[in-house]
């Protein structure tokens, strides 16, 4: 078994990134436009590694495969971003961020990536600034902050509810004026099909132009990945209808280990599902946990009532009505984390007092208006309020929201160093994409945090420290060699694909995979469960190769040809979840195993046989793939189960 | 609260490729749920369209939650279609009416050419973005966010033109095919902060050059921009840019 | 970046719009106030007419607003045809005006269009039988150059001519509204405030200007 290496500096917790930074290996500027980096993806760590890198002075090309880099779905980041600037004098440090963290992530992320997330998270700030991001500001002209789940400190800076946006358009405006200057040539609607490997060394990338379905090669004498997590796997999810996992996949195959799969985050306030029709699920933030009182029906009958039209929410007296997170955890009432406040309200559900068709339970804000009074309320959540009608056609005001646990962001990913490098040399691993520094849960407004951190503060370093030795590796020919053997595979996997001709829509059968997913690998998993799960995943996956039909040429702007290729890859990845979550016998974070729960349901670690990080090697078509452990060394902080009571 | 489901025609523009003739096909669709958003409708269209082993109608789509501005669709003669301050994925059935013929267009206008069906080339906004929609400024070796105090109406009126997605409706519903509104937005976001007040003069020249040079139109100030805006973007942030040009070659 | 001269870009253009636009309000303004005199008092109307005469002030004032609308009209037609280029081939088959959208701000041009029919009737019925004939020094049939008022009952006891200025103050009217507000707007003279105070301010002179107008032609129609 290979030994994975993290490559942690040495020294003391506070100096390992000084100490990395002191001693890394630099390119001089006149060679660095000698060098070819590659970048697949346009979020927030891929725009501001491109950025980044193309201010250096490499030669960068982007990839997305959205008609604009502008449309990444870290767009759609509503609450904020966390920083350690202590600018409220309320104790916060980046001593506290870090530990915030590891604690939020469960005890399952690696220290020293966690401690460098926080060092650098106050300089995301800065920068943000100087673009011109029109954070939130009190009356004094000075930043505002709010605060989130899982911290003592308010530490969040937001820009209205939609800081993702805000965010990405900086990182956006910084790619688009190196793209002006010509140190990053931008490719739009172009999708990564594979990676291409030279002597052991990632050397390039092989990509599908959506537009006239041509597949070209481009070389690269390194590659990041910052292509998003896989939360798709589920279809219905709160990530964009793109959001694929096909590029972490693909580098998976290629022997880059896949960390953790199975940590997947459900986020607890959802709009519920309304139809089978259903395409996506909306987000509402996590801020309004902050007034509103989450309930579900006492009694059965009323729950039933409701469900079938016969009653509504206003209809159920006070003492009818179960707060179930604050008679669960009076604590932290209705503001635990996460995957505690998603466990919860399935729990309920599940027992039988769901609203709408079972599945939802009730966010009110009756209680909030009463104390803080209507306009309170609306300069606080107005715009999400708005959605919300938009959406459904309810007026929150009056009556309260019906919200459910959906898929929202995947903690793992491919595994990375220290230096974010792969197992592969040369290919990089940014943002969402990677499994570092969320452990086995993330908090809010974090994941904007980690991708701008990546991409602006440690990508710009451990890249270069990697190109250093790269100065005399000459540009390949991507006509020939290993780049046309690895275009012509990706030829015959589009063929292969096109040529089935079966009956079915890739939707179909993405949705069938979906409830698959959901059923049996979602927020409470069993054994049982999961071997069927997988079994299940099997079938369908043998079904796809012989009866998806995808209509139109592959030469051509084919979208039902781009689904299928992301489809056929979450087929093989909903395995890989449904096989981690089914290794890893304990419940931690996101992943919850229901043998493992303490006497009143909470999420009981196995810190003995599990604090490890799981990584899979990828062993070859229908072989089981290899699982690589790295420990995880606690120096710092002390493992101890958490506790919302 | 049972809602009666909806029985539609739909009017969709389909065209093969750039050069190909375009023209409209008729669709007849059962059953749709009034809760469902309008490209939810789309897919169940699309659905019945491969089950009858024909070519799905293709359109651009990805967040679907109205933020990431890749929909663009023009429905009943109006950008986003028939509801305030939503883009197409955040317009839902229920503004739609059992029997309803609906007519669905791609953004027509010479800036943005049609790819496929209801797919259009919008590559020209990211161009006048790279003339000059940004602070000059490299990664680190910035000040501390809190070095400049900027005033409170300022951040949420830069705030609030930065909230344009970069859709395209504006373009689409000017007559005159005019990217004012989405140039403006950007110019005046940074005009108003003290980082992008630097360089500002430079910005707007360069973008406006930009602008002029791919062929979009003059603004007439009809302020149907505004109108089909899903973000509600302000034709005020039009003057600014005015003022900010006009200024700025009056200084050359 | 080169840096090319103000009339090349489309705000340039625009900006020389507005400010002949705003120029031709001032003179309308003017010639309002100055016709509403003949309601009261015919007499004193003629001596403003005879005031202003052929003299070189009056001549060079002529010459100026001729300049200006030549300007107005050549650039509305550049930017009109720049327009409808960047409008494309394909044209919407439904479209929708929002209620927030003026009639008059989409249909400019053709106001425009019906402005100067109007003109240049207006022209051949008193400029050139007044002015233009005093620099010519020929004498029109109907009265002498200086007696505006006998042109004035002249045309207006005929009904089509009540009729056609009436259509064309219409079109004056629906120019003005929207233009007034609109060059303040093009000039970088606007903001969130100021917005609908100008657009009220737009109507209001619109209306002020075009009722005067209308006024003098109603009050001849009937004294005659």
């Amino acid at each position: 078994m290979a030994t994975l290496d993290s490559k942690i500096p040495e020294g003391h917790l506070f100096e390992k990134w000084s100490n990395y930074k002191a001693h890394q290996k630099l390119v001089n500027p006149a060679n660095k436009r000698k060098l070819d980096v590659i970048v697949v993806g346009s979020g927030l760590a891929g725009a501001s590694a491109a950025a980044s890198l193309g201010e250096l002075g490499f030669n960068v090309k982007c990839f997305c495969y959205q008609d604009s880099p502008r449309r990444a779905h870290s767009i759609a980041a509503q609450g904020g971003i966390n920083a350690a600037k202590n600018y409220q004098n309320d104790g916060d440090s980046v001593y506290r961020l870090f530990y915030d963290t590891i604690k939020g992530g469960d005890y399952r992320a690696r220290e020293a990536n966690v401690y460098r997330l926080a060092e650098v998270s106050n300089n995301i700030i800065d920068q943000c600034v100087a673009q011109g991001v029109p954070f939130a500001r009190d009356y004094g002209g000075l930043l505002a902050n709010r605060s989130f789940g899982g911290a003592q400190v308010s530490r969040t800076f937001y820009a209205k509810g939609q800081t993702g946006q805000q965010l990405l358009l900086g990182a956006y405006s910084a790619l688009s004026r190196q793209i002006g200057k010509g140190t990053v040539k931008m490719y739009t609607r172009t999708e990564m099909m594979d990676i291409v490997i030279v002597d052991g060394k990632c050397r390039g990338i092989v990509t599908r132009n959506l537009i006239t379905g041509e597949i070209e090669a481009h070389f690269g004498h390194a590659v990041i990945l910052a292509t998003g997590g896989y939360g798709n796997v589920f279809f219905l999810s709160t990530n964009a209808m793109g959001s694929n996992g096909s590029a972490a996949w693909k580098a998976y195959k290629k022997g880059a280990y896949f960390a953790n799969p199975c940590y997947v985050q459900i986020h607890p306030t959802c709009i519920p599902v309304h139809g089978e029709f259903q395409s996506k699920l909306t987000l509402m933030s996590e801020s309004l946990r902050n007034d509103g009182r989450i309930w579900a029906p006492k009694k059965e009958e009323d729950a039933q009532a409701i469900r079938e039209g016969k009653k509504k929410a206003s209809d159920i007296p006070e003492e009818d009505r179960d707060f179930y997170l604050e008679r669960r955890y009076p604590a932290f009432g209705n503001l635990v984390p996460r995957d505690v406040a998603s466990r919860a309200a399935k729990e309920r559900c599940d027992h039988g007092f769901g609203v709408e068709n079972g599945g939802a339970v009730f966010l009110d804000f009756k209680y909030a208006i009463e104390r803080l009074g209507k306009d309170v309320v609306e300069a606080r959540y107005g715009n999400l309020f708005q959605m919300y009608e938009k959406i459904t056609n309810d007026n929150p005001y009056e009556t309260p929201m019906k919200i459910y646990p959906a898929i929202h962001y995947t903690m793992g990913g491919i595994w990375v160093d220290y230096e974010l490098q792969t197992t592969i040399p040369g290919l990089f691993a940014a943002g969402e994409a990677n499994f570092s520094d969320h452990g086995a849960n993330r908090l809010g407004a974090s994941a904007l945090m980690q991708g701008l951190a990546d991409g602006y503060f440690v990508i710009p370093y451990t890249v270069q420290n990697y190109l250093a030795d790269e100065l005399h590796t000459p540009r390949m020919d991507t006509n020939s060699g290993e780049f046309a053997k690895v275009k012509a595979d990706v030829q015959a996997h589009i063929d292969e694909l096109m040529n089935i001709k079966g009956t079915e829509s890739v939707d179909s059968i993405h949705k069938r995979l979906g409830h698959i997913m959901w059923e049996h690998v979602g927020m409470g998993r069993t054994k049982e469960g999961l071997q069927e799960g997988i079994k299940q995943i099997q079938e369908l996956r043998a079904e796809f190769w012989k009866n998806v039909r995808i209509p139109g040429n592959a030469n051509e702007l084919n979208v039902e040809l781009e689904k299928a290729n992301r489809v056929a890859d979450f087929l093989e990845l909903g395995e890989l979840i449904a096989r981690d979550a089914l290794h890893r016998e304990e419940s931690c974070g996101g992943h919850f195993r229901e043998e493992y729960q303490t006497e009143e349901g909470e999420a009981l670690r196995q810190d003995d046989k599990f604090a490890y990080v799981g990584a899979w090697e990828y062993k070859g078509k229908d072989v089981e793939p290899e699982l690589h452990k790295e420990e995880l060394k606690f120096e710092f902080v002390e493992l101890k189960q958490r506790n919302y009571k | 609260m049972e809602v009666q489901n909806l029985d539609l025609t739909l009017k969709v523009w389909r065209q093969k490729g750039p050069k190909e003739q375009g023209h409209f096909e008729t669709y007849s669709l059962k059953g749709i749920s009034p809760n469902s958003s309008f490209l939810e409708m789309m897919d169940v269209l699309n659905e019945q369209l491969i089950n009858e082993g024909k070519e799905p109608v293709a359109f651009d789509h990805d967040c679907r939650e109205g933020i990431c501005g890749m929909c663009s669709m023009y429905i009943n003669g109006e950008a986003h279609g028939p509801d305030d301050h939503v883009t197409t994925c955040q317009l839902h059935m229920r503004k739609f009416k059992n029997g309803d013929t609906i007519t669905v267009e791609p953004w027509r206008s010479a800036g943005f050419p049609v790819i496929k069906d209801l797919i259009v080339d919008r590559s020209a906004y990211d161009k006048i973005m790279q003339a000059g929609g940004f602070v000059s400024v490299n990664t680190g070796g910035v000040p501390d966010g809190n070095a400049i105090p900027i005033p409170k109406p300022d951040a949420d009126e830069a705030m609030d033109a930065a909230s344009c997605i970069g859709c395209g409706a504006c373009v689409a519903t000017c007559k005159n095919g005019s990217a004012m509104l989405f140039v403006s937005a950007k110019v005046s976001q940074l005009a108003l902060l003290p980082q992008g007040k630097v360089e500002a003069a430079r910005r707007a020249k360069a973008m406006v050059a930009k602008m002029d040079e791919l062929g979009f139109g003059n603004c007439t100030n009809t302020g149907a921009c505004e109108a089909q805006c899903p973000k509600g973007v302000s034709i005020t942030n039009i003057a600014r840019l005015n003022r900010e040009f006009l200024c700025a070659k009056f200084q050359d | 970046m080169s840096n090319p001269c103000l009339l090349s870009s489309s705000i340039g253009k625009k900006f020389l719009m507005s400010i002949t636009g705003l120029f031709f309000v001032l003179f309308v303004a003017f010639h309002a106030t100055m016709n509403a005199v003949h309601i009261f008092s015919p007499e004193d109307y003629n001596a403003i007419c005879k005031f202003l005469g052929a003299n070189w002030y009056a001549l060079v004032g002529t010459g100026i607003i001729a300049l200006g609308f030549i300007i107005h009209i050549v650039y509305a037609t550049i930017l009109t045809i720049q327009n409808r280029k960047a409008r494309g081939t394909d044209r919407y088959d439904s479209e929708v005006r929002p209620a927030s959208v003026e009639w008059a701000s989409k249909n400019m041009f053709a106001l425009g269009v019906i402005i100067i029919l109007g003109l240049g009737l207006h022209l051949y019925m008193f400029w050139a039988k007044m002015q233009l004939a005093e620099i010519a020094g020929f004498v029109d049939e109907i009265a002498g150059p200086a007696d505006g008022s006998a042109f004035i009952f002249y045309w207006f006891s005929k009904p089509w001519v009540v009729v056609a200025y009436t259509i064309w103050l219409t079109a004056l009217w629906f120019h003005l509204t929207h233009g007034f507000w609109s060059a303040f707007q093009t000039m970088g003279w606007n903001n969130k405030t100021w917005m609908p105070r100008l657009k009220c301010l737009s109507d209001v002179l619109a209306t002020i200007i075009c009722l005067a107008f209308e006024a003098v032609v109603i009050a001849a129609f009937c004294m005659a």
